[in-house]
């Protein structure tokens, strides 16, 4: 089968890669780009350890073709961190030992970042339905929404 | 050494042990930098991928491989018969002993395949396109035999045999005729047949649960190499880089220098990863093929072709005085042990009724082979399934007897100086003080709506201690680096530098902690058993203490005065020669000069720990249940838990929290289903459902602490506790709220829906 | 257009279903064309008083659309019920209908709601109800070379609006074990006028189930014009028992849904119960 020719923006830096037309968009991150960062846990968007944001939008890498990528700005856990300095929500996640395997943690973290970009003062339910998709099996998910409403708490200020 | 705490109180207060600092490989779990099982690659790698049966029960006729191995790209297949017979021996885990020969057995199948999923053949490729195509190449022939997958099922005479050669044992007489039924062990004290006809009050339950994957999110993955020499490296994620290369020497017939073993990260354990299945067949391919190979395993294979924990039948009877004593209890434990030997049946029993002071009972446990998957430890193997039962009959008994379940309980309680249901005799346990912060807790005196009901449970580990070894080393410049051989599954890392820490009083972004390969730490017993934060926690202080020991030692040397005239006080060393006033050395200054004073600072401490403690887990569950659907909401949760001592109380509280969540799944929604031909049904996270964010509320985690004396700074393990009670707290709290006694887990809506309508009146 | 027509082509909208499909081996097509990137397949509109919804808008899109939030929030609560947020971003109403799940969740929603599906194909275009396309689970009436291009909702009349309900063990991710569709219209004395009812994962086919809406007409959600809403959507189930739920289950759960439905449906179109 030949490879499809694709051109995309990942973390804001331009990037072109071959792939095959039955590649998803997890394999390419992870065995074409280098950016091991999201991470497969089941391959049928059940788990939510390969969510990164397509467009503004957040999705399951293992859910989209490689080719679908083509034109449109991706945004891994790579990214999520700024010239050396951790992203709130990152910062928060330590601080509240909202990981401990920290497998789910990458996920879960940009699913976080979407969510508090479409609403930046969520609910404890909003929260916790949002991140639905984004299983944890170490946590049973305290600390994690904790996490995610102190970031929001945080970010409101800096906005303000 | 130090095993007694009260050199706590002699110096000053903790001043890093029971804070929350910041893990020190934080910045890379958050930003995606950790590595991974599946994240490494080594250059030149194939991809190895495993052909299984697709049967649960077959004789393997012939397997033809040769189109597989004709097929470009192909670089090595393997199967049974490329592996050596494995004498069978029992090795100890630390969790549960494994049987190699069954181990070995289990990575590749060779005259029978005993489950859908077993793996029959593997291949390594150049591409996961060519691996597929390879294994659909390969010609298995298989004789299908009837499987039986129910553990009364395989109990029964007339069941479909797994092994020719299994002869129960530990009854009085040996049969003559094979079955499926391992064994039976059997444990009692004083007379219960007579305590039972003397009691007042009598309950009895006969209670059943299905298999429960331990869920971990990362699925199993290697990247395997074995060089033309003979040497070997293996990098993959599991708890424990040692027993991973116990198993493939046992596997593959190696010496264990020959094998170097690299711990990842590792994504989820549970003690699902305290045995190996991919890296066996990684090396084999790899020697085959002359290079590395990587194997992941898929979601699919991870459900149908690794250990879940066993289903298992729960029959109590309890008998009770009026005043609430409990005078008699009677157990009989049947679990699935899967393929091969080995459930946990053994600890069930053992911890069966360890929370309660009971004169007369009997324990009778079966471990039955069954078509299913061998099962594998899952935290605090056994001990949910039967704490299900016992914590449930207890419930029953409260309600029957007109009391309060905490109170019945206080009444039952084990206490120091009791003498253990299973054996050793208690100190320094904390179970009352657990009930009482339960009882005292908000949560219990919270008013219920309707429809809503309040369950109460309690729960049992003994926790272990076993083989660390720990090297720490101090830099030129007074910084410290502490290596382990435990994989960091919860945040180890920071509790050892905590710890270290606290010992060598300097602050703890002053020490790194490491965890190290197999070549570059002494041994080192697996992550599991709750045992890390104890032994390898103790190993830590005991080598950070040796360290002390030596700088003062040094800096006697370069005041030039008696040994027994330095103190070492908050990350250095005072001189308390009244003739003498130097400024205090700290660890900086010693270690720049160390060269002058001996050489590398350094220490090892390797050991086998003893006198873990006991935990007790007591939880308070409210839920609300729709009556129309079935559907059960958890309100509240509350878990109290006598941990000892909270090194890092953030971390204690989330395996609190965890494995409350791991039981509440298992209590209400996660099974595994089979059809007809013992095939799974729901491999797959969208059918075996474990809770997701939106079905539990925020956990509270209560934390007593009882101290440990056994342990520098009186910690004991616990992170299996917290699994134990959630089953019989949340069918307690069902019960509360329906008025039926639901006994077979899950409790999902459907069969809630059909009790109720069962329901007289 | 072509490139559908060829042998073994699939489109693809959101692709969450196909490329589990993929993965599992289930389907193995020869090409997959991209709808999103056909005109008139991705976006809402409103024309003439009813709303025009591109065959591969994703969920997250319909949800944030006021207009039609407001206009049917029956469709768009069940729309924005399929999988997680992350199946949100991308899952489609076209592909739930197509993909042809006896449980999809959008289905009843939209068959209650009267929906029309406007398909394109290598012999042109053909407008036919949403509950004409599954023909059974998996299977749907879509001629090789067609997809649906656009969903219809028709103009709404005032003091209307829908409700879906689904019932799964979890509160997220799960297929629903039952769901019920339903949409109201009442008159200005808060008599039931026209009642559609439709119930999903009770038969090889979402169902629309006449019986169940006209239990409602002519009543204000009394007891008893409940009580025969809730037989009438018993009656109609043909449900299977498999992992998630029994036929006995299923059944009853349909008649509690339907009545739910029915209150919630009935509330927001501005009637008293």
């Amino acid at each position: 089968m030949t490879k499809l020719h694709v051109s995309t923006v990942v973390n804001g830096d331009p990037v072109e890669f071959l792939a095959d037309p039955g590649m998803t968009l997890l394999d390419v991150l992870r065995d074409e780009l280098d950016l091991t960062g999201t991470k497969e846990g089941c391959g049928s968007g059940d788990c939510g350890a390969c969510s990164v944001i397509v467009d503004d939008r957040l999705v399951c890498s293992c859910l989209m073709l490689a080719a679908e990528a083509q034109g449109r700005r991706v945004a891994t856990i790579e990214g999520l961190a700024q010239g050396g300095h951790l992203h709130p929500l990152q910062q928060k996640f330590l601080e509240h030992a909202a990981l401990q395997c920290g497998f789910c943690t990458p996920g879960l973290l940009m699913a976080a970042k979407a969510l508090l970009d479409a609403n930046p003062d969520p609910t404890e339910t909003e929260v916790r339905y949002w991140l639905a998709g984004n299983l944890c099996r170490c946590t049973g998910y305290d600390k994690i929404i904790r996490a995610v409403m102190d970031a929001a708490a945080d970010l409101r200020q800096v906005r303000v | 050494m130090s095993d007694v705490l009260d050199k706590a109180d002699v110096q000053s207060p903790l001043k890093i042990v029971g804070t929350r600092p910041i893990r020190p490989d934080g910045a890379d779990k958050v930003t995606g930098r950790a590595a991974y099982g599946a994240d490494l690659n080594m250059p030149g790698q194939l991809v190895g991928k495993v052909l299984r049966s697709p049967h649960a029960h077959g004789r393997i006729v012939s397997i033809d491989t040769r189109k597989a191995r004709a097929l470009p790209g192909v670089k090595a297949v393997v199967t049974g018969a490329d592996f050596p017979d494995v004498a069978s021996e029992m090795h100890e885990g630390g969790e549960a002993a494994s049987n190699l020969r069954d181990l070995a057995m289990n990575v590749i199948a060779r005259e029978k395949a005993l489950y859908d999923g077993h793996a029959v053949a593997a291949v390594a490729a150049v591409s996961a396109a060519i691996a597929d195509e390879a294994l659909s190449l390969i010609s298995v022939t298989y004789e299908v035999l009837p499987h039986v997958l129910d553990v009364e099922a395989a109990m029964a005479p007339d069941a479909p045999v797994l092994h020719a050669s299994m002869f129960t044992e530990g009854q009085e007489t040996r049969p003559t005729v094979a079955s499926n039924i391992v064994k039976r062990n059997r444990m009692g004290r004083g007379d219960p047949a007579q305590a039972f006809a003397a009691a007042d009050v009598v309950v009895e339950g006969r209670y059943t649960t299905q298999a429960v994957h331990q869920g971990y999110i990362e699925p199993h993955a290697c990247v395997a190499s074995w060089a033309e020499d003979g040497q070997c490296e293996v990098w993959s994620s599991s708890q424990g880089q040692f027993m991973v290369r116990t198993y493939c020497a046992k596997v593959l017939g190696l010496e264990v220098s020959s094998i170097r073993v690299t711990p990842a990260e590792i994504g989820g354990g549970f003690g699902g990863k305290t045995t190996v299945y991919l890296e066996p067949l990684a090396l084999a391919l790899s020697r085959q093929a002359g290079h590395p190979v990587k194997m992941v395993m898929t979601r699919d294979e991870v459900f149908r072709a690794t250990g879940p924990t066993s289903g298992a039948v729960i029959l109590v009877k309890l008998g009770a005085k009026a005043d609430g004593t409990i005078v008699a209890a009677d157990v009989e434990l049947k679990f699935q042990a899967g393929a091969y030997a080995g459930s946990p049946v053994g600890a069930a029993s053992m911890t069966a009724l360890a929370c309660y002071d009971i004169e007369n009972f009997t324990i009778t446990g079966w471990d039955v082979v069954t078509n299913t998957p061998k099962v594998a430890a899952y935290r605090a193997p056994g001990a949910p399934i039967a704490a299900f039962g016992v914590e449930c009959a207890i419930d029953d008994l409260a309600r029957k007897l007109g009391m309060d379940p905490i109170a019945l309980r206080e009444k039952n309680a084990v206490r120091n100086g009791v003498k253990a249901a299973y054996g050793p005799t208690f100190q320094n346990i904390g179970f009352l003080e657990t009930l009482a912060a339960a009882r005292n807790s908000d949560h219990y005196s919270a008013p219920l709506g309707p429809n809503q009901g309040r369950g109460v449970a309690a729960g049992f580990w003994f926790n272990v201690g076993g083989e660390s070894t720990v090297a720490l080393h101090v830099g030129e410049d007074g910084s410290v680096v502490v290596v382990t051989g435990n994989p960091d599954i919860g945040g180890s890392r920071a509790t050892m530098a905590m710890m270290a820490a606290e010992t060598l009083g300097v602050p703890m972004d002053r020490v790194r902690a490491r965890v190290a390969d197999t070549a570059s730490i002494g041994f080192s017993m697996v992550t599991g058993g709750s045992r890390t934060t104890f032994a390898t926690g103790m190993a830590v202080v005991q080598a950070a203490e040796k360290v002390v020991a030596d700088l003062k030692r040094r800096a006697a040397l370069t005041w030039d005065v008696a040994a027994d005239k330095v103190e070492w006080r908050d990350g250095a060393a005072i001189c308390l020669d009244p003739t003498k006033d130097p400024k205090p050395l700290t660890l900086g200054d010693i270690a720049a000069n160390s060269a002058m004073t001996g050489g590398p600072i350094s220490a090892q401490v390797s050991l086998n720990a003893q006198g873990a403690g006991p935990g007790f887990g007591v939880h308070v569950c409210d839920v609300e249940i729709d009556p129309e659907t079935g559907h059960v909401t958890v309100l509240r949760y509350t878990a109290a838990q006598d941990v000892g001592k909270a090194i890092h109380p953030a971390y204690v509280e989330g395996q609190i929290q965890g494995g409350v969540a791991q039981g509440v799944g298992w209590a209400l929604n996660e099974e595994y289903i089979f059809d007809r031909a013992g095939k799974m049904e729901n491999a797959g996270f969208l059918d075996y459902r474990v809770p997701v964010a939106s079905d539990l509320p925020m956990i509270d985690a209560i934390m007593v602490e009882v101290a440990n004396p056994r342990h520098p700074f009186g910690a004991k393990g616990v992170g299996e506790v917290p699994i134990v009670p959630p089953l019989a707290a949340v069918a307690n709290a069902v019960r509360g709220a329906i008025g039926v006694r639901m006994t077979d887990l899950p409790l999902s809506p459907p069969k809630i829906r059909a009790a109720l309508d069962a329901k007289p009146g | 257009m072509k490139a559908l027509a060829a042998a073994g082509a699939r489109p693809m909208a959101g692709g969450t279903d196909l490329l589990v499909q993929l993965r599992s081996g289930r389907a193995q097509p020869e090409a997959i064309v991209d709808l999103k990137r056909v005109a008139g397949a991705v976006g809402v509109r409103e024309i003439a008083g009813g709303f025009v919804i591109g065959a591969a808008t994703s969920g997250a899109v319909i949800g944030e659309h006021a207009a039609l939030s407001k206009a049917w929030p029956g469709v768009v609560e069940a729309a924005n019920l399929i999988g997680s947020t992350q199946v949100q971003g991308r899952a489609s109403l076209a592909g739930n209908l197509c993909n042809a799940s006896p449980a999809a969740d959008s289905v009843p929603a939209m068959i209650a709601a009267r929906a029309v599906c406007v398909i394109v194909g290598p012999k042109g275009r053909r407008e036919v109800p949403v509950e004409s396309i599954a023909t059974g689970p998996g299977r749907t009436s879509l001629a090789p070379g067609e997809f649906v291009l656009e969903i219809r909702l028709p103009p709404r009349s005032a003091r209307s609006s829908d409700a879906y309900l689904r019932l799964i063990p979890r509160t997220e991710m799960d297929i629903a074990v039952v769901g019920a569709g339903v949409n109201l219209t009442l008159d200005a004395a808060g008599v039931v006028t026209q009642a559609h009812v439709a119930l999903g994962a009770v038969a090889p086919t979402a169902l629309l189930v006449p019986e169940a809406g006209a239990a409602l007409v002519g009543s204000k959600l009394d007891e008893a014009s409940l009580a025969r809403l809730d037989a009438a959507a018993r009656a109609a189930c043909k449900p299977i028992s498999d992992k998630r739920g029994t036929a006995e289950y299923r059944t009853k759960i349909a008649g509690v849904l339907a009545r739910r439905a029915a209150l919630i449906a009935y509330q927001r179109a501005g009637g008293h119960a």
